[in-house]
C-alpha cells in the first residue's frame, strides 16, 4: 500500500515538473496556551525564506513554497499537519514542540523525511548513528542544562558544595528532558537538587513558589514553555525571589516571558542558542519583505528573541539545502539529499557575517555521527527599564564527558526497544 | 419512492425486532459494511486513514462508550479523557510486560481494565445524581491524570514521562509501530468499530438497555417497578468504561504510537467525546457516529475552506473553529436537543411519505 502512495507520489512529482521548487513546511502554532512563543519563531521562519525568495529568487535558483499548518502545540493536529503536508514534497520538518517531535521521529524516518529540532525534541537524537533523519544541532536540553551549571559553577568559584537548585519545570516530555542530566550533575558537584513539576499549561504555579518562599532554594531553574514561563515571573517577582538567582532555558527567555511582570522581572536570567540585537539580515527582511507586504503574521516581532531563532532555524535550513544542492549537483532537491545536505552542513563564522547575521549561533558542524553539533549557550539578563535582553556571557560549552555517556545510553537503548540497525559513520 | 416499508412483510418476532426494519435501511447498512471492509482498504493513502478515518474510528468507539452512560442510562460524565488514559496506559503496561501478547487481547485487556476503573469511579452514582455526579466523574479526570504523571511505574520509569508503542504484529502485519501500513491499521481499528457498535445496540434494545433508560427516565419509578439502580448503573459505568478504554488503548498503540498524559488525555479530551454525544444525539448509536464524524471532519473541513481554498491566515481560521463549534453546540441544545440522529430519523420520516406527505 505504501508502495502504491509513494508510486503514485512519484507519477505525481514526475507529471508535474512546473512545480519545481522546495517544500518548506511550517509546522505553527499561533492559537492556545504556547502561541505567545509559537507567533515570533513562524514569524521569524516565514520571513526568512520570504527573503530569500524575493531577494535571491530562491535558494540555488529554486522559490522556496512554505506550506503552514496550524498545531495549536498539539500532538493529535501535529500528527495531522504532519500527513496532509509531507504528500507535497516535504524537505524538513521543525514542528517546535517536543511533544509532536516525538511522534514525528518513528513516522518521519520511516517515510524519509529530516527532522530538525533545534534545541529540543528527543535529545538523544543527537546519536546520528542510531537517528538517521533526525536533527538536534546546535544544541539540546542536556547540553542547556550542562551549561547552566557551568555558569553556575563559574559564578561561586568552582563549587556548588551543599548549594540547593530547584528545578522548575514543564510537566511534560519537554520539561522532563534535563531532570537526568541535573541528577548526574549534582552528584557530580554536591548541590541538591529539588524537582517541581507544573502541569499544563502552567497557570496554576501557588504551590510550587509556596515551597520556594519556604525553602529560598540558592538557584532556581525553569524549563518552562508559553504562559508558564510569564506565571513563573510574576510568582518571583511576587515573593521577592532575587532574579540573578532565577535561570531559564532557552525557551523560557523571551521578551514577551518577561514584560508582563514589569520592572520587577529586571535582572532574571535566561540561556540563550542565538545571538541578539541588530542584525544586518533584518533590515533586509524590512525593506525586501514587510516593505511588499508580505510579513508573516503581523509583523511587530521582528528582532525579538524567539523571531531571531526561528530565522536562524530557517538559516540553518537553508544553508543545509544549499550543501545539500552543492553535493549532489542538482537544484531541486529530494528529501533524502536534505538529509545528507544537513549532515555535512558546516556553519562558520565568517558564513554568518556573509549572511548578514553574525554571531547569531556558535561556528559547528554536523557529522554523520554527531547530529547534536556543540550545544554551547549564552546567559542573557533582562533588563527591564530598555526592555531588552543583554548578553553576559560569551558562548559557554557544555561538559561533554557527562551529557555524552546519557545520550549514548538513551539513544542505544531506543535503538534496542525498536530494532534499529546502527550505521556505521566510520567511513 | 424509493424509501418505504410497503411490501415488507415481517413474519416472525425476530424479522420484527431486526435493527434495520426497512429493506433498504438494511441493504444501505451492508452497502456499507461492504465499502468500509471491502474497498476503503485497497484505495486508502496515508492522509485519508490518518487524518480522518482512523481518529474518526477510534473516537466513534469512544462517543459510544459515553452514549450509553449519558445517552442511555443518563448519567452525566466528564471523566472520559481520563478512563480513556486507563486505557492507553493498560495497553502499554501489557505490552511492554508481556511482549507475546497479541494486540486484540491487549486491547480488549485494556477495556475490562478500565470497566473497573470505571465501577469504581461510578460507585458514587449510587449516591449523587446530576451536576453532583458531573463534579464526581471530573475528579476522576483529574486524578487519573495526576496519578498517570506522577507514578513513574505506568511509564516503566522512562526519563520523559512518555508511552510509547512498539511494534506488535498480527498475522505477519505490523499492526502498531512506525512500521505498520495504514490499511492495516484502519482494518485493526474496524474490525473493533464494528463488533462493539453491534454489541452496544444488541445492548441498548435488550433487557439490559431497557434498564439504563428506566433509571434515566425516572430513577424511583425504575426501582417501584423492579430495575435494580445498583445493577443498572454500575453495568453501565462498566460497559461504557470498556468502550472508553478500548477507544484510549487504540488511539494510543494504533494512531499516535507515543503519548503525554497531560497533552492526550486532559480534561479537553472528555469535552470533545462530550461534544461528540451531544452534537450527534443522546441516546442513539447511529448519534455517536455521526457526532464523531462532525466533530473529525469539521476541522479539516475548516482548514481545507479556509486555508486551502480561502488563503485566510491559519490562526483566523483555527479560531473560528473554535467559534463555530462552540455555535453549534448552543445551536443544537436549543433548537435539536437529540442531535444529528434526531435530524436523520426525521429526514428519513419525509423520505417515508415522499413524494406524497400529508
Amino acid at each position: 500500500m505504501k508502495r502504491l502512495a509513494t508510486m503514485a507520489l512519484a507519477g505525481l512529482m514526475a507529471a508535474g515538473p512546473a512545480m519545481a521548487e522546495l517544500v518548506i513546511p511550517d509546522l505553527h502554532y499561533r492559537t492556545g496556551p504556547y502561541a505567545a512563543g509559537g507567533i515570533p519563531f513562524s514569524d521569524g521562519y516565514q520571513d526568512y525564506f520570504n527573503l530569500l525568495n524575493a531577494r535571491d529568487g530562491g535558494i540555488g535558483g529554486e522559490e522556496v513554497r512554505i506550506v503552514g499548518c496550524e498545531t495549536a502545540y498539539n500532538t493529535e493536529r501535529g500528527v495531522e499537519c504532519y500527513e496532509s503536508t509531507k504528500g507535497e514534497g516535504a524537505l524538513i520538518y521543525q514542528p517546535l514542540s517536543t511533544g509532536i517531535t516525538y511522534q514525528l521521529i518513528p513516522r518521519a524516518t520511516v517515510d524519509g523525511i529530516p527532522l530538525h529540532t533545534m534545541g529540543y525534541g528527543r535529545t538523544s537524537a543527537a546519536n546520528g548513528e542510531v537517528f538517521e533523519w533526525v536533527f538536534n544541532y546546535p544544541g539540546n536540553y542536556w547540553d542547556s542544562a550542562s551549561v547552566i551549571v557551568n555558569y553556575l559553577l563559574d559564578q561561586n568559584e568552582g563549587s556548588l558544595d551543599g548549594q540547593s537548585i530547584v528545578l522548575l519545570y514543564h510537566n511534560s516530555a519537554y520539561g522532563r528532558e534535563p531532570i537526568r542530566t541535573l541528577e548526574v550533575l549534582s552528584e557530580q558537584y554536591g548541590f541538591d537538587l529539588t524537582l517541581l513539576p507544573v502541569d499544563h499549561p502552567g497557570q496554576e504555579q501557588g504551590n510550587q513558589w509556596l515551597q520556594i518562599r519556604r525553602e529560598r532554594p540558592d538557584y532556581v531553574l525553569m524549563w518552562g514553555w508559553g504562559v508558564m514561563n510569564q506565571v513563573a515571573i510574576q510568582e518571583a517577582a511576587n515573593i521577592r525571589y532575587p532574579m540573578e538567582q532565577f535561570i531559564g532555558n532557552w525557551w523560557s527567555g523571551a521578551e514577551h516571558d518577561a514584560i508582563p511582570a514589569g520592572a520587577a522581572a529586571d535582572g532574571y536570567l535566561s540561556l540563550n542558542m542565538n545571538g541578539v540585537g541588530d542584525l544586518p539580515v533584518l533590515d533586509d527582511i524590512q525593506q525586501y519583505v514587510h516593505e511588499a507586504g508580505m510579513a508573516a503574521g503581523d509583523g511587530n516581532n521582528v528582532g525579538t528573541v524567539l523571531y531571531i531563532r526561528g530565522m536562524y532555524a530557517a538559516m540553518l535550513a537553508a544553508e543545509a539545502i544549499r550543501t545539500a544542492q552543492e553535493m549532489h549537483g542538482v537544484s531541486e532537491i529530494t528529501p533524502a539529499m536534505m538529509r545528507d545536505g544537513m549532515e555535512s552542513l558546516s556553519i562558520t563564522a565568517e558564513r554568518m557575517e556573509e549572511l548578514g547575521m553574525p554571531g547569531v549561533g556558535p561556528a559547528f558542524e554536523v557529522t554523520c555521527a554527531n547530529h547534536g553539533g556543540p550545544g554551547m549557550g549564552r546567559i542573557q539578563q533582562w533588563n527591564a527599564a530598555d526592555q531588552e535582553w543583554v548578553t553576559v556571557t560569551d558562548f559557554i560549552a557544555p561538559d561533554d564527558s557527562v551529557t555524552q555517556p546519557l545520550v549514548e545510553e538513551d539513544s542505544m537503548a531506543f535503538a534496542e526497544e525498536s530494532g534499529i540497525e546502527l550505521r556505521d559513520c566510520a567511513n | 419512492m424509493f424509501y418505504r416499508e410497503a411490501g415488507d412483510f415481517k413474519t416472525s418476532y425476530a424479522a420484527d425486532n431486526q435493527t434495520f426494519a426497512i429493506r433498504f435501511d438494511r441493504h444501505g447498512y451492508y452497502l456499507l459494511l461492504a465499502v468500509a471492509i471491502f474497498v476503503v482498504p485497497f484505495v486508502i493513502n496515508d492522509y485519508w486513514a490518518n487524518s480522518l478515518l482512523i481518529p474518526f474510528l477510534i473516537y466513534a468507539i469512544a462517543a459510544i462508550g459515553l452514549n450509553i452512560l449519558t445517552g442511555y442510562c443518563g448519567q452525566v460524565s466528564l471523566g472520559t479523557g481520563g478512563f480513556m488514559a486507563v486505557g492507553a496506559y493498560a495497553s502499554y503496561k501489557l505490552m511492554t510486560s508481556f511482549p507475546w501478547m497479541d494486540m486484540v487481547s491487549v486491547t480488549l485487556l485494556s477495556g475490562l481494565i478500565t470497566a473497573f476503573v470505571g465501577v469504581l469511579f461510578g460507585l458514587p452514582s449510587l449516591r449523587i445524581k446530576g451536576f453532583y455526579l458531573a463534579v464526581a466523574t471530573l475528579a476522576a479526570q483529574f486524578f487519573l491524570v495526576w496519578l498517570f504523571n506522577r507514578v513513574p511505574w505506568f511509564y516503566n520509569y522512562s526519563a520523559s514521562g512518555q508511552i510509547n508503542a512498539h511494534e506488535r504484529s498480527m498475522f505477519g502485519m505490523a499492526v502498531t509501530g512506525p512500521n505498520a501500513e495504514v490499511w492495516v491499521k484502519y482494518l485493526f481499528c474496524l474490525f473493533f468499530v464494528i463488533v462493539l457498535a453491534w454489541v452496544a445496540r444488541n445492548l441498548t434494545r435488550g433487557s439490559i438497555g431497557r434498564q439504563w433508560m428506566a433509571i434515566r427516565d425516572m430513577d424511583i419509578a425504575a426501582e417501584i417497578i423492579g430495575v435494580n439502580p445498583l445493577r443498572a448503573k454500575l453495568t453501565a459505568f462498566a460497559i461504557s468504561s470498556f468502550f472508553v478504554g478500548v477507544s484510549g488503548a487504540l488511539l494510543f498503540s494504533v494512531y499516535l504510537g507515543a503519548v503525554e498524559v497531560g497533552e492526550a488525555f486532559g480534561i479537553n479530551k472528555s469535552f470533545l467525546v462530550l461534544f461528540m454525544v451531544i452534537i450527534g444525539g443522546l441516546g442513539s448509536i447511529f448519534g455517536a457516529f455521526a457526532g464523531a464524524a462532525f466533530m473529525m471532519l469539521l476541522p479539516v473541513f475548516l482548514k481545507i475552506f479556509g486555508v486551502d481554498m480561502m488563503g485566510w491566515p491559519a490562526d483566523i481560521v483555527a479560531h473560528f473553529q473554535l467559534v463555530i463549534v462552540g455555535g453549534l453546540i448552543i445551536f443544537f441544545l436549543v433548537v435539536e436537543p437529540h442531535g444529528l440522529a434526531q435530524l436523520w430519523r426525521l429526514a428519513k420520516e419525509k423520505l417515508r411519505l415522499w413524494p406524497f406527505p400529508y
